[in-house]
């Protein structure tokens, strides 16, 4: 990979002053960790020299540190960690560009304090600082905040709602914004605590528009860099654009188009869709591979051997059809365009169902491209006029913002644009 | 992708703007035995201005050191930062921290967001209740130690407000050392529902009063 800043899968184990006895504190926990990892599994209460010694290892999760500064903002290219909390927020009547540029200021300097294990200042529950598990928080601008800041010229014309599709079943609830945080780490604590920090500081500027929190495997329960799984249960993102490699079609780059706040930026979509687990249910397993064209198993394709085996789209079987169905999802998400992908970074909802429902569980589809219009778009509409996961899947949300380039030590998020 | 990197973030950040030395008290080093001194120059209902002869008296200092004031070169602040207050009352909080090899006493303090700053401890009365007043003698900062300003705690109480103290705005703080010197730092102001404290003598007023809640936007 090239770059710099939060791009690289720097992961610094940070912390371990604040941390220095919260190995020995967290007792069974620490246990677990060590037997979920590398380390040896160890019963602290009949050995608590054990822990000692193997307490680094134990708690590496929680204290690994993702930079927060850089020419790019943390949570786009560095690896996914285990949960997320998606907060839009909405400006209230009155906040303009000096107000925005203040409330930046206090998020960007609370970020810097709680990616690196601290407390941000008037943090009312600091204790829950100590643990920063690869904490990273992704801020979004939606259209709304060139409008209240005055700077509809400065607007990229891809930052507005998708156009309307057909499979659509949009609910406000979970649509739109003016601002969103992406926040994510390895453990839900230091995310929930991240947001009520981001929240708390912002509530004279903004009302909580919508939440939306999702989940991947626990760190160190699988494998680094392994494809997640949705709750279909399929491998979910195997061909998925690569930060480091791919970056053309991520990132703003330094160009004479290019304005100087969104150098480094990105544009981000956040697609909530619900998945119907229940009719899911009634489809036997090679059904279900057929939908999507790849092994439950391992997600090689239908044509393959291996996950990341390119598809034969062309293939037939004994009887002269494609072994990769005609509709099938991965042959109707590729375009022959190859500037026509993003970068998925996606997350499982599994949220409490309303009565008679058993489930109310779904993906959330963020994703990350230097252009909505050109690269997503283009996708959204293919799968919209066929694909056989229509049938399970729908969208109920959506939300487009654009990802202002990272801050450097000194300067506050999104200051080339609204200083 | 590159191999993980071990390393210890930066824990705390440390401000320290301006220390103007003013030619107040010609009082240097030698103070100790402070605490004593405090315990002596009591005076009751003083803000922050017990004298400073007394307790260089009881301190036993042989000559004070006749260089300019500068005791609060000494001293820094880390993460210091207001709480955000359109009208009425705020405070300010900080750890100051002294680096040098004797105490230093806080005696005043300035802002730019009203004429009146006191130095407030939180304390319980006679009726047992946890009420803030000014605290006698100021805010010591032991020798090569520090001295928290927190809500709960010491502070710096900034009473009619005269500029509003908008989340994320900056204002100035000053702290004056016994001797005149000073230290001058920004503090950052943050939205906190919390220091809602008794003043001594007057129940109503209160820092977090729904009042005092900063109003949204409007720059």
């Amino acid at each position: 990979m090239t770059g710099s800043g939060p791009d690289r899968r720097t992961f610094l184990q940070g912390g371990a002053a604040v941390l220095g006895g919260a190995a020995l504190a967290l007792g069974g926990r620490a246990a677990w960790d060590a037997s979920t990892s590398t380390g040896p599994a160890v019963d602290p209460a009949r050995d608590a020299t054990a822990v000692d010694a193997t307490a680094v290892d134990a708690t590496a999760a929680g204290s690994a540190v993702v930079p927060f500064t850089g020419d790019r903002q943390a949570g786009v290219g560095t690896p996914p960690p285990a949960f997320v909390s998606l907060v839009a927020f909405d400006l209230v009547a009155g906040v303009d560009r000096g107000a925005l540029v203040r409330l930046m200021r206090i998020w960007t300097d609370d970020l810097g304090r709680l990616t690196a294990g601290r407390p941000g200042l008037g943090d009312t529950e600091p204790e829950l600082a100590g643990v920063p598990a690869s904490l990273t928080a992704t801020v979004g601008f939606g259209p709304g905040v060139f409008t209240a800041c005055d700077l509809e010229a400065a607007r990229p014309p891809w930052l507005a709602p998708l156009p309307a599709l057909a499979v659509d079943r949009l609910q406000d609830t979970w649509s739109g914004g003016d601002l969103v945080v992406q926040i994510c780490a390895d453990d839900e604590l230091t995310v929930a605590h991240t947001m009520r920090v981001l929240a708390r500081q912002a509530r004279t500027f903004t009302t909580v528009r919508w939440v939306q929190r999702g989940f991947r495997r626990s760190a160190g329960t699988t494998a680094p860099g392994t494809t997640m799984r949705n709750l279909m249960g399929q491998v979910d993102g195997t061909r998925n654009l690569v930060p480091g490699t791919d970056d053309a079609l991520i990132w703003h780059e330094a160009g004479a188009d290019t304005p100087a706040w969104l150098v480094g930026g990105t544009s981000m979509v956040v697609r909530r869709i619900a998945m119907d687990l229940d009719t899911w249910d009634a489809l036997d397993r090679s059904g279900r591979e057929i939908a999507v064209g790849r092994r439950l198993s391992d997600g090689a394709p239908l044509t393959g051997t291996a996950e990341h085996d390119e598809p034969d789209l062309d293939a037939v079987n004994d009887l002269g059809f494609t072994v990769i169905d005609t509709v099938a999802h991965i042959r109707r998400a590729r375009s022959d365009n190859p500037d026509e992908r993003f970068l998925r970074r996606g997350y499982n909802f599994d949220d409490p169902p309303a009565p008679p429902a058993l489930s109310n569980s779904g993906l959330l589809f963020v994703t990350f491209q230097r252009d909505v219009t050109a690269q997503f778009v283009p996708i959204a509409r293919r799968l919209d006029e066929l694909d056989l996961m229509n049938t399970w899947t729908t969208p109920i949300g959506s939300a487009v913002f654009a990802v202002p380039g990272g801050c450097q030590e000194g300067e506050y998020l999104g200051q080339r644009l609204l200083g | 992708m590159t191999t993980p990197t071990m390393t210890t973030p930066t824990m705390t950040t440390r401000t320290r703007t301006t220390v103007s030395p003013r030619p107040a008290h010609r009082l240097g080093a030698g103070l100790l035995g402070l605490g004593l001194a405090l315990a002596l120059a009591g005076c009751a209902g003083g803000t922050s201005t017990s004298d400073p002869a007394a307790v260089d008296r009881a301190s036993g200092a042989p000559g004070a050191s006749s260089g300019p004031p500068d005791e609060a070169a000494a001293l820094s602040i880390t993460d210091p930062w207001i709480k955000a207050a359109d009208t009425g009352m705020t405070a300010a909080f900080g750890t100051v921290v002294n680096d040098s090899d004797v105490e230093v006493r806080i005696v005043s303090a300035t802002t730019t967001a009203s004429p009146r700053a006191e130095l407030h401890e939180m304390a319980t009365n006679d009726a047992g209740e946890m009420v803030m007043r000014p605290k006698e003698g100021g805010f010591t900062v032991a020798a090569n130690g520090s001295h928290e300003l927190a809500p709960g705690g010491d502070h710096v109480m900034i009473m009619g407000i005269t500029t509003a103290v908008r989340p994320g705005d900056e204002v100035s703080v000053t702290l004056t050392a016994q001797d005149g010197s000073e230290l001058t730092f920004t503090a950052p102001a943050r939205t906190f529902e919390g220091g809602n404290e008794t003043y001594e003598g007057d129940a109503t007023s209160t820092p977090g009063a729904p009042g005092a809640t900063p109003t949204p936007a409007a720059s």
